[in-house]
């Protein structure tokens, strides 16, 4: 599906091979490393927050988050 | 932490005299009382003296401080120190050094130069051992007018009395009084004044160990601050080397929170792992050895009433951007020059509440800059720690992830900028130093052509610099007469003749550059030679106006004025 020019599916076969034949270990660095191209690609703080706030897990009932 | 210290080092112990006040001598009361003779406390009893306030200091000890503590006084301290009259020793003992470099592994994966710039006093850094500086500033506070220090001296409590506070010392003769219009907390991390006061110190405990080593070696290393993240000889954990005077180096190797702190301190345990490094056929001597668990916590608040907190006793950091020694001696800096006015009956007791202001943003930003060094050092969790190796992964080959390694922000002095005292600019300026910041040093020559540099000229009072052309042309140095603490420093340039004694030429330009000093421009600098205001004309009203906000003068007292 095309939407404004990006290609998701495109974009989420290539994230998925990303990670073919790596152990938890491995995939873990490569997500992390691809996370940090990322976050200087966009180049934009507020921008970067706001996915991070977006990716952030529900509170889990015992721990405040902060 | 605590065997014997080696016979080579300044431990003589401190001379201790049966303090008057038992033999029932005169009880006087001191304007200024100072709780801890570390390097804070003893800045702060010299800078008094240099502002003609009487100040009596007590330490529990009678030595100077021992173990692996602080060895990096940074260019702000330098500076501050060349005030105090302390600089000299210290750069002369200490190493110079502004190099430093990072590696992953075996792999050099980052090197920085933290002064780049020519024109400058003082080094970017000089690593000396805390008890060489602390002997010094020993030496200089007894040669200063009106200081006692009391050694042996612990002081065990403190009260209010509407006009002041009385402490009560124990000594080896026995216990008495004093009484205090101000009392200067510099008693450490472990502060027993906090605990008198019934205060609490928050913040983070890192949940990991460092051996740290103090190492005498005639090793051909180089002058630089070398850090590794997971090195050969220490996988899985960062290590530090850095060098200290008489062949003494820094090291440190982190252990991970399981280490056992009293085993790790062991030489059996110590020596294998030094030789990992050094290599196996390395000599060295073992000088101190500890195993630390770091913190950063501040006190709410520094000022509470009559008690005045300043240095470890305010706020604690991990020793990663050597921030501790260095932002207790800002903290004095910042806090005496208003003692001095407020004591002197020149400016209300409120000026000593921009002291919280200044020194909580400047101790917030070194506890940021602290803690997220040691977070990345030390990651917490599974997550953390794959995000760190991941930047560490990418630094080989990508700039902004070897920009993003963080083994220590090495410290820098706070801007003040947005505080109260300061005046905001009222025109555009392109470049030059913004209200709150710091002056830059520049080699300037004075009226004799002898070389010399501006930050001897600036601090101590209060000073307003312009271009001696100015000066002229506005009357300057006749519209204050009133105001006998504004000192006026002209600037010329090259070759243009100096019309008063106390002008200074700027030889090399670079002051003009790095103030941006364009005709017309007006510095108001500081005691501290931070930057109070600056205008793009002159204009006395504003100057004077300026100059009462910076000595925290109310609304009434501005409207005087204007
Ligand atoms: C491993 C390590 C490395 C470090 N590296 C650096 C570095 O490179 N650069 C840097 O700037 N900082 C560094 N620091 C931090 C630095 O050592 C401290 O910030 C500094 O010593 C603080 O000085 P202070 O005068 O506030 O307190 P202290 O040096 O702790 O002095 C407090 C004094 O108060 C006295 N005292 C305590 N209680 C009483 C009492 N009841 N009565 C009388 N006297 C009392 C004590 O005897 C002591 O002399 C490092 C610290 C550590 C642990």
């Amino acid at each position: 599906m095309t939407v404004g020019g990006v290609n998701r599916d495109d974009i989420y076969e290539a994230l998925v091979g990303l990670h073919h034949g790596l152990d938890a270990e491995q995939s873990l660095l490569v997500s992390n490393r691809l996370i940090l191209l990322l976050a200087e690609q966009i180049g934009d703080r507020d921008a970067v927050l706001q996915a991070i706030e977006a990716a952030r897990l529900p509170d889990p009932v015992d721990r405040k988050r902060g | 932490m605590t065997e014997a210290p080696p016979a080579s080092l300044p431990y003589a112990p401190l001379p201790y005299s049966p303090a008057p006040e038992l033999s029932g001598g005169p009880v006087r009361r001191w304007p200024v009382v100072i709780v801890g003779g570390g390097p804070v406390g003893l800045a702060a009893a010299i800078d008094c003296s240099l502002h003609g306030i009487p100040a009596l200091l007590f330490d529990k000890d009678d030595r100077v401080s021992d173990g692996s503590r602080a060895i990096c006084w940074a260019k702000r301290t330098l500076e501050i120190f060349d005030r105090l009259g302390v600089a000299r020793p210290v750069v002369d003992r200490g190493i110079t050094w502004k190099l430093g470099k990072v590696f992953h592994g075996d792999q050099l994966i980052y090197s920085f130069d933290l002064l780049p710039e020519e024109g400058h006093k003082h080094p970017a850094f000089v690593n000396l051992q805390q008890y060489y500086v602390e002997s010094d500033l020993v030496e200089r506070a007894r040669q200063m007018p009106g200081v006692e220090t009391r050694w042996q001296s612990r002081v065990v409590g403190l009260s209010e009395d509407g006009e002041g506070v009385v402490l009560e010392v124990e000594s080896p003769d026995g216990g008495y009084s004093v009484a205090a219009d101000w009392v200067i907390a510099c008693d450490g991390a472990r502060s027993p004044l906090r605990d008198m006061l019934g205060l609490d110190f928050v913040g983070k405990v890192f949940q990991d160990r460092f051996l740290i080593a103090d190492v005498k070696m005639a090793a051909a290393f180089p002058t630089e601050r070398r850090f590794w993240f997971d090195p050969p000889f220490h996988p899985g954990g960062s290590a530090l080397l850095h060098r200290q005077a008489d062949d003494v180096w820094r090291i440190d190797l982190q252990l991970g929170w399981d280490a056992d702190p009293e085993e790790e301190r062991q030489p059996e345990k110590v020596i294998p792992r030094l030789k990992a490094m050094l290599g196996e056929d390395a000599k060295f001597e073992l000088e101190w050895v500890s195993v630390y668990t770091f913190q950063c916590r501040r006190l709410k608040r520094f000022r509470h009433g009559r008690v005045i907190f300043a240095g470890d006793s305010a706020h604690q950091v991990s020793p990663f951007g050597a921030r501790g020694g260095n932002g207790g001696v800002q903290d004095v800096d910042n806090l005496i020059w208003k003692l001095a006015l407020v004591i002197g009956g020149e400016a209300p007791d409120s000026l000593l509440d921009s002291y919280d202001e200044e020194r909580i943003l400047a101790a917030d930003e070194n506890i940021l800059n602290s803690t997220r060094s040691t977070d990345f050092i030390t990651p917490k969790g599974p997550g953390a720690q794959a995000l760190r190796d991941a930047v560490l992964s990418l630094s080989a080959e990508h700039d902004f992830a070897r920009r993003t390694v963080n083994s220590g922000r090495l410290s820098i002095p706070a801007k003040l900028t947005g505080c109260g005292l300061q005046t905001p600019d009222d025109a555009s300026w392109a470049g030059g130093v913004a209200p709150g910041a710091p002056c830059p040093d520049a080699p300037i020559e004075d009226a004799l052509a002898r070389p010399a540099w501006l930050l001897d000229r600036l601090g101590g009072a209060f000073v307003l610099m312009a271009r001696e052309e100015d000066l002229a042309s506005g009357n300057v140095r006749d519209a204050f007469p009133g105001i006998r603490d504004l000192a006026v420093l002209g600037i010329a340039e090259a070759g243009e003749a100096l019309r008063s004694d106390s002008g200074v030429t700027d030889v090399s330009g670079l002051l003009t550059e790095r103030f941006a000093l364009s005709p017309g421009s007006f510095y108001l600098i500081r005691p501290d030679q931070h930057v109070a205001a600056r205008w793009r004309s002159f204009d006395p009203k504003k100057v004077r106006q300026a100059l009462a906000r910076a000595k925290g003068l109310d609304a009434t007292h501005l409207r005087e004025i204007a």
